[in-house]
């Protein structure tokens, strides 16, 4: 078995993992980064829209600057965010968008002069003043005050991530793909690495290094509808919560994008209603601002995707064969602007849908989009529970992002938080030598080796893996999606239960040999299983709504008793999880209150029971 | 009745001592809507699970997923079987080397690719954390972007005649990402610095135009236009450079 030795090892090459990669090589640490695919597919590179900075160069953002992107960033976490972290993120967000131009990222830029935008299907001007010509730009995005998504036409998060890539390829960083971590090495206090499996040879190999930090991303492949890609599976979450050391943070706290298209569930971007795309249902009549007269179209993500929930409800959605559905509406944003800066959606809706959406509807339904839940780290990107693991990006819990992540501001937060726990963990590393048994690691490797021969050999028995996989997500539709209730939860618990000791059962059907992808589903279904108990067993207890998370019985946000986060524990041998709270935020810049949209009522911190 | 689809495919798994090339055939019904991507997790899910291939974003936009459909390179997620025949072959990209079935090795490839091309940005200046960003024309940044759109799918490469028949040669894909950054004016390099690295058989002199790279390229990118510009450029650069020696 091959070992390798580095300074630092990334689990994930996503922009969060190579931002973290960068940091910390600039410092001269020997970094290696591992990815299932080569690092440019990451999922970074499907985000479309852009990401949030408060640069205040474009018109509709004048006057634009940290305090409100933060406030912006507190409301839309229904203030469940911990606001030292979401200061830190606004303060730094512009700095670095500003160091990935110098990196090379064509950020569209100031173009001064009389334009037009629309809004709400209505047709507005603006005027971008001179002086403020070839700045990076921005674009409005739901859930904020100002413009202030920095993008590059249609392909931000490709553009990005080329330009990270390239940066690492410059220093020469060591990142390997086809390289999946099953396992971390541990002793129970310290993290000493990861064991990995190779996807070109389905050989076993062991990654040693003095600090770990696990960037892979979110697990929206646990729900059956998501706009993620396939190898947002969870498989970071799962080698952190098997240690029983690492607790999840908020794992009821998943976001639903009110427009998946039907029945693919491929996102089409937000810079659509950003742009004056709006929502229609079945007599092509706009419904948005009936419930929310001011934001309409733009309110946040959860509200959105609730009040098109809603109003499927009233029997007002499109019948199809994949079940109700609305419509999205940008005929009349015009050719020039979809061929160039929807022109993703555009190339979308003509290989996924066959139709022109210059001329035809794009069909959208809520679908499952990103998790805010997520290791639970400290401020520097430290994990709770084990000493020498950090993580970052959309895997982390940091937490910026409370109950309701908005548009664009994930994308920051890779680049952001990988730039400052990169550099935690290079002042981490000065400080840290290690020193550990051999025997850790072949121990770490035997109980792997043992598994996959349990698997291939059907030792615990012949459960189809992807039989179990789909009763998993259809739990998960069932009872944690968009509204919630007692009792749909705690069914959820409990069929959740029943596949988890089926996923206990599986076994190959094939022989295992090489790269085999049934392998790679099997080894971690059962984590996966976990992560879905995680989220409807903090549902069920969590009595209220806050951000995504929203519960029919329980419609009121309770400052009184829920302003805390979940800390989801697995300990060895339980079939549910243990759930701890600790406060939300040990400080309060801006104290509880209304977000502005989404109604609602709010039990006080300071209400009598 | 929905159709039944046969599907040939190649399975072939160098890992596994008892595996031997062959094309093996599957049978499945058609569903509405139904892209490679669904058939394929189909055959894999309910025929065999010892199936490889490789899908990552399953919207067009990553370039995991190219093989040879029906003999022409292309992403499988965005191929729809309603456009095709019943009869339907697959095959792993060439050049590539084989992991398994379908799956082939671009990550490698591109990866020396970046080192060849040295695939960054080339300046002296230093980031300043307390300065506004350098300015640029909105229309030079949109230009770069169009260059950048590439998602290093392969199928140029695969489908280039000069590529299958030499290895060391840097197709298509490398040759655009050398005027993604000639166009950048963040760049410092001259066009020597650029001959320097594609001047010659591996680069933009191999390249013997028939275009079956831009025919493939399932973003549109411009090929064509760009093999066109640099072979004009580094043309140029060479007389230049024998000029400078004599
Ligand atoms: C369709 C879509 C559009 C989006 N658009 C926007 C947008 O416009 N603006 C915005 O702000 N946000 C957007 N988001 C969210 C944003 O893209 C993500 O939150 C962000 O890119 C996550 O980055 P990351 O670096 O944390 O992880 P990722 O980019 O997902 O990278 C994860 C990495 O981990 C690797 N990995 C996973 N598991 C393992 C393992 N076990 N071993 C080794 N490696 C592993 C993967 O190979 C990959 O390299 C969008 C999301 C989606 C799904
Ligand atoms: S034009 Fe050049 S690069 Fe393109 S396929 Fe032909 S030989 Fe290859
Ligand atoms: S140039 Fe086109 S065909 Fe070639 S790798 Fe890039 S996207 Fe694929
Ligand atoms: S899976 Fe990403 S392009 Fe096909």
């Amino acid at each position: 078995m091959q070992t390798f030795y580095s300074d630092l090892l990334v689990i994930g090459a996503g922009l969060a993992g190579e931002r973290i990669a960068v940091e910390a090589a600039e410092t001269g640490a020997a970094v290696t980064v591992l990815s299932i695919v080569p690092a440019r597919r990451s999922h970074s590179s499907a985000a479309q829209g852009g990401m949030q900075a408060a640069l205040g160069n474009c018109a509709m953002g004048k006057d634009d600057c940290p305090d409100v992107h933060f406030q912006d960033t507190v409301k839309g976490s229904d203030w469940g965010c911990d606001q030292e972290v979401a200061r830190l993120f606004a303060d730094t967000a512009p700095i670095e968008m500003r160091r990935l131009a110098h990196w090379g990222v064509p950020w569209n830029r100031v173009v001064p002069g009389k334009s037009f935008f629309y809004k709400g299907g209505e047709k507005f001007e603006k005027y971008e003043e001179p002086e403020k010509e070839g700045l990076i730009t921005a674009r409005s995005f739901g859930g904020t005050a100002k413009w202030r998504t920095c993008y590059t036409s249609d392909g931000t998060g490709h553009a990005v991530m080329c330009t990270m890539d390239n940066r690492c390829a410059e220093l020469g960083i060591d990142v390997r793909d086809r390289s999946e971590a099953i396992a971390l090495i541990h002793d129970g206090e310290t993290c000493y690495g990861a064991i990995v499996r190779c996807l070109r040879t389905g050989e076993l190999q062991a990654y040693i290094a003095r600090a770990t930090a696990i960037c892979t991303g979110g697990f929206g492949r646990i729900y059956k509808a998501t706009t993620n890609a396939v190898i947002c599976d969870g498989g970071g979450h799962i080698i952190a919560m098997d240690t029983g050391q690492v607790p999840l943070g908020n794992p009821e706290a998943i976001q639903f994008h009110p427009t998946g298209i039907v029945p693919t569930d491929i996102l089409v971007t937000e810079g659509c209603r950003g742009d004056g795309g709006t929502l229609l249902d079945k007599n092509e009549e706009r419904f948005m601002h009936i419930y929310e007269p001011d934001k309409a179209e733009l309110a946040s993500r959860d509200v959105v995707s609730r009040w098109m929930t809603h109003h499927m409800r009233q029997g007002k959605g499109v019948e199809s064969p994949y079940g109700q559905h609305l419509w999205l509406d940008i005929r009349h944003l015009g050719d020039q602007h979809i061929s160039t800066k929807l022109r993703e959606v555009d190339e979308i809706c003509h290989h996924f849908l066959g139709i022109d959406p210059r001329t035809q509807l794009i069909p959208v339904r809520p679908t499952q989009h990103y998790t805010m839940a997520g290791i639970r780290t400290d401020r520097d990107g430290a994990a709770y529970g084990l000493k020498g693991l950090f993580s970052a990006g959309e895997a982390a819990c940091w937490d910026m992002h409370g109950f309701n992540r908005l548009g664009g501001n994930s994308l920051a937060e890779t680049v952001v938080a990988g730039g400052i726990v990169g550099r935690k963990v290079a002042e981490f590393l000065q400080g840290h030598d290690v020193s550990f048994r051999t025997s850790l690691v072949s121990d770490a490797v035997a109980a792997q080796e043992d598994r996959i021969k349990a698997l291939a050999s059907c030792r615990n028995g012949s459960e189809s893996v992807y039989k179990v996989r789909s009763a998993m997500q259809d739990a998960l539709m069932d009872g944690c999606f968009v509204f919630r209730t007692g009792e749909g939860l705690q069914q959820a618990v409990d069929t959740l239960k029943e596949v988890y000791e089926r996923a206990g059962r599986v076994g190959l059907r094939s022989n295992g040999r090489g790269a085999n992808p049934e392998l790679a589903a099997a080894l971690k279904i059962r984590g996966q299983v976990r992560l879905a108990q995680c989220i409807a067993s903090a549902a069920l207890a969590r009595t209220e709504s806050r951000g995504s998370h929203t519960r029919e019985d329980h419609p009121e946000r309770n400052d009184r008793d829920w302003l805390n986060r979940t800390l989801a524990y697995w300990k060895e041998g339980a079939d549910v999880p243990e759930l701890r709270y600790e406060p939300a935020t040990y400080v309060f810049e801006i104290p509880p209150g209304d977000r502005g949209y989404g109604g609602g009522k709010i039990i006080k911190a300071d209400e009598p029971k | 009745m929905a159709r039944l689809l046969k599907f040939n495919i190649f399975r072939y798994n160098p890992q596994d001592p008892d595996s031997r090339p062959h094309m093996q055939e599957f049978v499945l019904e058609e569903a509405e809507n139904m892209t490679l991507f669904i058939a394929l997790n189909m055959l894999r899910e309910e025929q065999d699970p010892s199936l490889q291939f490789d899908f990552c974003c399953r919207a067009g936009i990553c370039g995991s997923c190219a093989m040879v459909v029906n003999g022409r390179p292309g992403l499988a997620c965005q191929t729809k079987t309603a456009d095709m025949d019943t009869d339907i072959t697959l095959l792993p990209l060439p050049v590539y080397k084989l992991i398994g079935d379908l799956s082939v090795d671009t990550g490698v490839w591109f990866r020396e690719m970046y080192q060849k091309t040295e695939s960054w940005i080339h300046t002296k200046k230093v980031f300043d954390p307390g300065q506004l960003e350098e300015r640029m024309d909105n229309a030079v940044a949109e230009d770069i972007y169009e260059l950048e759109r590439c998602i290093e799918c392969g199928c140029c490469v695969s489908a280039c005649g000069t590529a299958r028949l030499r290895d060391d040669f840097m197709g298509a894909a490398a040759l655009n990402r050398v005027a993604r950054f000639v166009v950048d004016p963040r760049d410092e390099r001259t066009d020597r610095d650029y001959f320097e690295i594609i001047g010659n058989d591996e680069g933009i002199f191999g390249c013997m135009g028939l275009l079956a790279c831009e025919d493939v390229c399932p973003k549109g990118l411009p090929l064509q236009n760009q093999l066109g510009f640099l072979r004009r450029k580094m043309g140029i650069t060479a007389l230049k450079n024998i000029f400078r020696r004599n």
